[in-house]
């Protein structure tokens, strides 16, 4: 017994106690850097500057609100067809005379969207698809807490499936409505700009469904691209720019209306 | 499933205005109202706690034990609602494994741990260890093995190690007070950070957290304290309880101070999102904000204790208003998380419209699961107040 004994059990406690915390925050830290000792192809990847940059225009000019582009993502995507999940949407938005604008996207658009106000009541009537923004300072990607979504190399917010908790802090995150939880796979869904097939080479399938030419896809890095050829020859403007989010989604004629 | 989709559509045929067709189901529901509620419950009665402790209001000492036990209680379930929301509850652990830097909810995990594993189980530890060397001592069956095996093998009984102790304990405390208040302020953060929502996204709101969690944890401390009294039939301090109560008074004259500056603020700046809150707070949150935050959970309660504290009645009606007090305290917090987790995900982020929210009584995100919760932390309570109860300790800290 004595002073120095207790000193050492209270040592010891702490030491342990150190060891097991430490360890687990030295695991938590060093996790992320896991990639650095891996195979060396990672090594040798291309540079960030070759790769494209993906982005989109919107024309509301040719939007005709046919809600093909909507139709097409679902089936291309897997998407539940139930009218509360969607990856792209078309609002119809119509300011009456008296100034009331009405906004609407019945089952997303999908089937075609109607007029509901009388021709003599309106003021003027449009189009707006929407979509992922593919945020550049993307708000979701900031609040995953497990890291689950990211932006790719070449420019596309996507989601990991199967790492994905399931915490919707992202769906709260984002100010566009773009995400959804996925009622089969029970994570978080999404607008890819159809990866699977840009990486091949082929159009997102909204783009290459849209039978007026409204949805502009390219590389905002290749200059000759029709994407920045759109972007050059018209005013663009994105939605909520008071978010700074630094949105890919260029539209064309947007309206003050459009929230 | 089937089910799910027809409370989707349902909820659909609600809608009121416009909104983004993927905001018609409310992604968080009654469990991350739960969420926050319950962390301000451990949070408020560590810092009364404290306030024996630190600040050296020596006549809370009757509730000090009670208030640590309460806090622990509640701590121990405080992430359960919050996992059992997750689409994928098993891949909790990943938020410890690879904790995305940037995310608020990320942080949080660590903060947690941090608070339950330093702050509390140390400090009671501290606070318990020479009694469980004694306990142990006189003890039988199931207690005398787990004071045992809880004294971790430090055995000493001497003077010198007591000091120890108490010194350790605190400065555990110490430590303590800034982690409650990074262990609230944080989950305020959570909703304060998120710039789509103008409903959450304020600066004021980690603060605002802090404070009402202040309130509602020493509301339930106050609570508990002259329900265990009932049980043991022990007479209840009354000049402990008036002081419980008069922090309550003042604590409560803060959170609602900042809460109203939080409102003024919004109206005067009347932002492009102001004309859609103003329907939300006048219209669907009518009821739970005006009647069950602000009448029923902070002016009735200051309107009571404010009496008290100019005219003092016969300690019968005190003890009656305090445990009222108490209960509706607690209710109005209970209300004012709704408000801020429900109410922020009622309008949509189009400012064009409403969904609506019909809570269930069945599954995991029910009125049922919301119940247990509840009820589990108050069971954990009666169990370690068997185990530890803080009105047998020998021992007391200085």
């Amino acid at each position: 017994m004595g002073t120095e004994r207790k000193i050492n059990n209270r040592r010891k406690f702490f030491q342990t106690s150190a060891a097991l915390v430490g360890g687990t925050l030295l695991y938590s830290l060093i996790k992320p850097f896991e990639a650095l000792s891996q195979s060396k192809e990672e090594a040798t990847k291309i540079a960030k500057e070759d790769l494209p940059l993906w982005g989109m225009g919107v024309d509301l000019e040719r939007c005709v609100g046919c809600g093909k582009c909507a139709e097409a993502c679902k089936i291309e995507n897997n998407v539940p067809k139930e009218p509360f999940y969607f990856r792209t949407w078309v609002e119809q938005y119509t300011v009456k005379k008296d100034g009331e604008v009405k906004i609407e996207s019945p089952n997303g658009g999908i089937g075609g969207l109607k007029q509901s106000v009388p021709d003599e009541d309106i003021f003027k009537s449009f189009m707006v698809p929407k979509l992922c923004n593919h945020c550049t300072k993307a708000p979701c990607v900031q609040a995953c807490p497990v890291g689950a979504t990211f932006i790719s190399p070449d420019g596309v917010v996507l989601v990991d499936d199967t790492y994905c908790i399931g915490c919707s802090y992202c769906i709260q995150a984002c100010p566009y409505g773009a995400r959804f939880m996925n009622p089969v796979t029970k994570v978080a869904d999404k607008c890819t700009f159809c990866y699977h097939r840009i990486t091949k080479g082929l159009l997102p399938a909204c783009v290459e469904a849209c039978p007026t030419d409204a949805r502009i896809f390219g590389d905002l890095r290749n200059k000759e691209s029709d994407l920045v050829k759109f972007l050059q020859e018209n005013p663009t403007q994105v939605l909520k720019p008071h978010l700074n989010t630094h949105s890919r989604v260029f539209y064309n004629g947007l309206s003050s209306e459009v929230k | 499933m089937e089910e799910h989709y027809k409370h989707l559509y349902e909820a659909l045929s609600q809608v009121d205005g416009y909104i983004y067709p993927n905001e018609i189901d409310l992604h968080w529901g009654l469990m991350i109202v739960l969420y926050p509620y319950i962390t301000g419950l451990v949070a408020g009665a560590f810092i009364l706690a404290s306030l024996e402790r630190v600040f050296n209001v020596k006549v809370l000492k009757p509730t000090y034990g009670l208030a640590l036990l309460t806090a622990l209680a509640f701590l121990l379930v405080a992430t359960l609602p919050l996992v059992s929301h997750l689409q994928h509850p098993l891949r909790a652990y990943e938020i410890f494994m690879t904790p995305n830097p940037t995310s608020a909810m990320a942080i949080f995990g660590f903060v947690y741990l941090w608070y339950l594993m330093v702050v509390l189980l140390l400090e009671i530890w501290f606070d318990y260890r020479l009694d469980f060397v004694l306990w142990s001592k006189k003890s039988k069956g199931f207690k005398k093995y787990f004071y045992r095996i809880i004294t971790l093998g430090i055995h000493d009984t001497d003077a010198k190690s007591a000091k120890l102790d108490d010194r350790l304990g605190y400065f555990i405390t110490v430590l303590g007070i800034p982690s409650a208040f990074l262990l609230h302020g944080y989950v305020g953060f959570i909703f304060g950070s998120i710039k789509a929502n103008p409903w959450w996204s304020t600066v004021l709101m980690p603060v605002i957290f802090l404070f009402s969690a202040m309130v509602s944890g020493i509301a339930l401390v106050m609570v508990i304290y002259m329900v265990v009294s009932w049980v043991r039939k022990v007479e209840i301090d009354m000049p402990c309880l008036d002081t419980i109560a008069k922090y309550l008074f003042y604590i409560l004259i803060i959170d609602f101070a900042l809460e109203s500056l939080d409102q003024i603020h919004r109206i005067y700046e009347a932002e492009e999102s102001f004309d859609i809150i103003k329907v939300l707070v006048s219209g669907k949150l009518n009821i739970t904000l005006f009647i069950m935050q602000v009448l029923l959970g902070t002016v009735i309660p200051l309107l009571i204790i404010g009496i008290f504290q100019v005219y003092k009645p016969d300690e019968k009606i005190r003890k009656a208003a305090y445990f009222f007090v108490g209960i509706i305290v607690l209710i109005g917090i209970f209300f004012m998380r709704w408000n801020v987790v429900i109410g922020g995900q009622l309008f949509s982020k189009s400012l064009s419209g409403f969904t609506s929210f019909k809570a269930v009584y069945s599954g995991m995100e029910g009125y049922l699961m919301a119940a247990v919760w509840l009820i589990l932390p108050l069971l954990i309570l009666t169990f370690l107040l068997w185990l530890m109860p803080p009105w047998k300790k020998l021992t007391t800290h200085e």
